[in-house]
């Protein structure tokens, strides 16, 4: 399975390579960007074990490069940026598809949060909850917490996305800035073993207590009954081939 | 009924959570009989469990109330017991069959969660104008009257609660009216799977206007009794004027949106402030009222459904307008559309005979076409969208992530049910255990869609 870890596609997408766009986003460069990428996928349909006969046995599919968006990101996005500043604290922005993205370095983002929410230029009043995302193939940053603020006063969202290391699988907790990442976080902490270093009470919330593991990670077997059909066992549907 | 003899020494549950008495109705007295004074007497607390089999905690829902004679001192909200892993599963399936996973998760608002996830698949693939306008107005119909439909089985169940039968079958008879519609449009009266990326899996049966015109003759007909009903109920309004307080700061806070956010007096709608779907271009209002308090709540939903039939109004004329020959419900994109319409054959629903004579007889890429569409699904470019929408709750979105592959890598709901409910314990602390029941019908919170 590939795994595209972040925002990738601005200059592909929808609206196209923006006129005046740096030279990072040229098509040129980007197929040089891809092919320098890691490959994450050989061949098709998930056959390793049989000799292919499918013609994609030579097949080698590129991880999408990250992308990191230039300036001007249009909009309202560059209201946001100028009035948040704090260029130490933000690693990359990504603006895609209509949607501004902060990549926020952890031990900022409590700060980064109080900002955006206090600022009467920003006022992020709302907070709609945490996001978790595995991203296997992202060595060093494999865990990912998306926050997803929205401003009522000035109608603007934004998004904010925070990084760990599953061996390092800390981000300091939202809930003193905004109090409905309480429930959220928890069910983050629930499925991908995020721990948020200040929580009032991080249990789990969804599954039961005594669960041991964390199921939405990438790297958790889906397990199964095995199907035995005429001497033919059918795998759980992760062990299944597939087209991804 | 089992009153646990107090054995000789402490046991180890008897240090760490106190005495434990299991009471399952009409035996209390027997059980106040055995009890020694001193434990309610030294101003000991009652923890009560209050689901999550209770009928009026709106499903599977588990509150752990700490009780000082009447008076709730804490709320303690316990879920995850419907807890299905849809998220999960949607990433072993394609972006198409992700439809039918998550209009399961809200069951009493599909089409909302349907809608979301669509409209988040549709922004990655960067198709978003290019949804045929037929599919569009069909979207708005079926989501206001979802919201109806939603609102009357949070209404009359409310009503229900507080002791009055005929609210709730008042409210059920006209949701039952819209289920046949539902019926009629999808043929399932939920988990409809009817809003699919790209637009609708099909186009509206033959006659289908001619039964939404009745609707609109005896909807807000029945949606007037119901308010004849409730409005100046002086039952209702002792039990829910004033009860269940919260402000908008409090609202922010918690991230609470939808009704409850409307009831503190904000006009906070993303179907005016951020629309989609085309909701820009029709005429409806967004009701408020700055009471914070339950009544508030019912008040904001009733007003809304007036509102919807508006809209579902103006969009059965816009249908109407339309001819029907050569209006597509699906985007005119091979690479995305579902390449067969479905029809209703002696044997069942299924893919429709012109179809099925076309691919096994005429065109053998057409086959290849139709089997690689179906079994291997369409890929969508790698990146993260969230396009939230208004649902019956409140903001409803769906972060969708996706790694270039034909499965979604991640999709994560936001569901307006599970932050609304965060807001229990600010509604019931301070107040009676009674206000308890009226606060949890307020936040209208469907368990479906908190566990997911």
């Amino acid at each position: 399975m590939t795994a595209g870890p972040e925002e990738t596609h601005g200059a592909e997408g929808p609206q196209g390579p923006a006129p005046g766009e740096a030279d990072g986003q040229l098509p040129a460069r980007r197929g040089r960007d891809r092919l320098e990428a890691p490959v994450v996928r050989t061949g098709m349909f998930g056959v390793h074990d049989t000799p292919d006969t499918s013609g994609y046995g030579r097949l080698r599919v590129h991880r999408t490069p990250a992308l990191s968006s230039p300036r001007p990101y249009g909009g309202y996005f560059d209201t946001i940026a100028d009035a948040l500043g704090m260029e130490e604290a933000i690693y990359r922005v990504v603006a895609d598809r209509g949607e501004l993205t902060f990549y926020v370095k952890r031990e900022r983002l409590t700060e980064v949060a109080a900002k955006l929410r206090d600022d009467p230029a920003l006022a992020f009043e709302l907070c709609t909850g945490v996001s978790g995302v595995h991203y296997l193939e992202d060595t060093g940053a494999e865990l990912h917490a998306v926050y997803h603020l929205a401003s009522i006063t000035h109608n603007r969202r934004v998004r904010l996305e925070v990084t760990a290391p599953d061996a390092d699988p800390h981000i300091p907790s939202l809930v003193g800035v905004y109090p409905t990442c309480n429930w959220h976080e928890r069910e983050t902490w629930d499925f991908f073993g995020l721990i948020f270093d200040g929580h009032p009470a991080l249990t789990r919330i969804q599954m039961p207590d005594d669960w041991k593991g964390h199921p939405q990670r990438k790297d958790y077997p889906l397990g199964g009954i095995p199907v035995e059909y005429r001497g033919a066992t059918i795998p759980p549907p992760d062990e299944r081939r597939n087209y991804s | 009924m089992s009153i646990p003899q107090a054995p000789a020494g402490v046991t180890d549950s008897e240090a760490t959570e106190g005495r434990i008495y299991t009471v399952s109705g009409d035996d209390w007295d027997e059980l106040h009989s055995t009890l020694e004074t001193e434990d309610f007497v030294s101003g000991g607390q009652l923890v009560i469990n209050m689901g999550p089999q209770h009928p009026s905690t709106h499903g599977v829902l588990r509150l752990i109330l700490t009780l000082d004679g009447e008076t709730v001192t804490e709320t303690r909200a316990s879920i995850g017991y419907l807890h299905t892993g849809i998220e999960k599963n949607m990433e072993y399936r394609t972006w198409t069959q992700g439809v039918t996973f998550c209009t399961r998760m809200d069951y009493l608002m599909p089409f909302f969660n349907e809608a979301t996830y669509c409209l988040g698949v549709e922004r990655l693939l960067g198709i978003e104008d290019k949804i045929p306008e037929r599919a569009q107005i069909i979207r708005v119909m079926l989501m206001e009257f979802n919201r109806i439909s939603s609102h009357l089985q949070g209404i009359g169940p409310m009503g229900m609660e507080l002791g009055a039968t005929t609210i709730f079958l008042q409210g059920l008879r006209l949701r039952e009216r819209i289920l046949d519609l539902y019926e009629l449009i999808t043929g399932l009266r939920m988990n409809h799977a009817y809003i699919r990326p790209g637009g609708l899996v099909q186009d509206l049966p033959p006659g289908t206007l001619e039964k939404v015109r009745e609707f609109l003759g005896y909807g807000p007909k029945l949606l007037g009794d119901l308010r004849k009903l409730i409005d100046a109920n002086p039952v209702f309004i002792g039990r829910t004027k004033g009860v269940a307080y919260l402000d908008l700061a409090g609202c922010m806070a918690l991230g609470v949106t939808g009704p409850m956010l409307r009831a503190t007096g904000l006009p906070w709608d993303l179907r005016k402030s951020q629309p989609y779907c085309g909701y820009e271009t029709y005429e409806f209002n967004v009701p408020t009222v700055d009471t914070c308090d339950a009544y508030g709540r019912y008040l904001v939903r009733m007003d809304e459904m007036d509102e919807s039939i508006k809209i579902i109004k103006q969009c059965a004329d816009r249908l109407a307008a339309r001819r029907s020959a050569d209006d597509p419900v699906m985007i005119r994109d091979a690479k995305i559309g579902w390449p067969a319409q479905l029809s209703l054959g002696p044997d069942g629903l299924g893919p429709s005979p012109e179809h099925i004579a076309h691919i096994m007889g005429q065109s053998m890429e057409a086959l290849i076409h139709h089997f690689k569409i179906i079994t291997e699904g369409f890929r969508v470019p790698a990146g993260q969208a969230y396009v939230p929408v208004e649902s019956a709750r409140g903001e409803l979105g769906a972060h969708v992530v996706s790694d270039g592959g034909t499965r979604p890598y991640r999709v994560h709901f936001r569901d307006p049910s599970f932050t609304n409910l965060q807001s229990i314990a600010a509604l019931c602390e301070g107040g009676m255990v009674a206000d308890v029941i009226p606060a949890i019908a307020s936040i209208d919170p469907v368990m479906g869609g908190v566990d997911r």
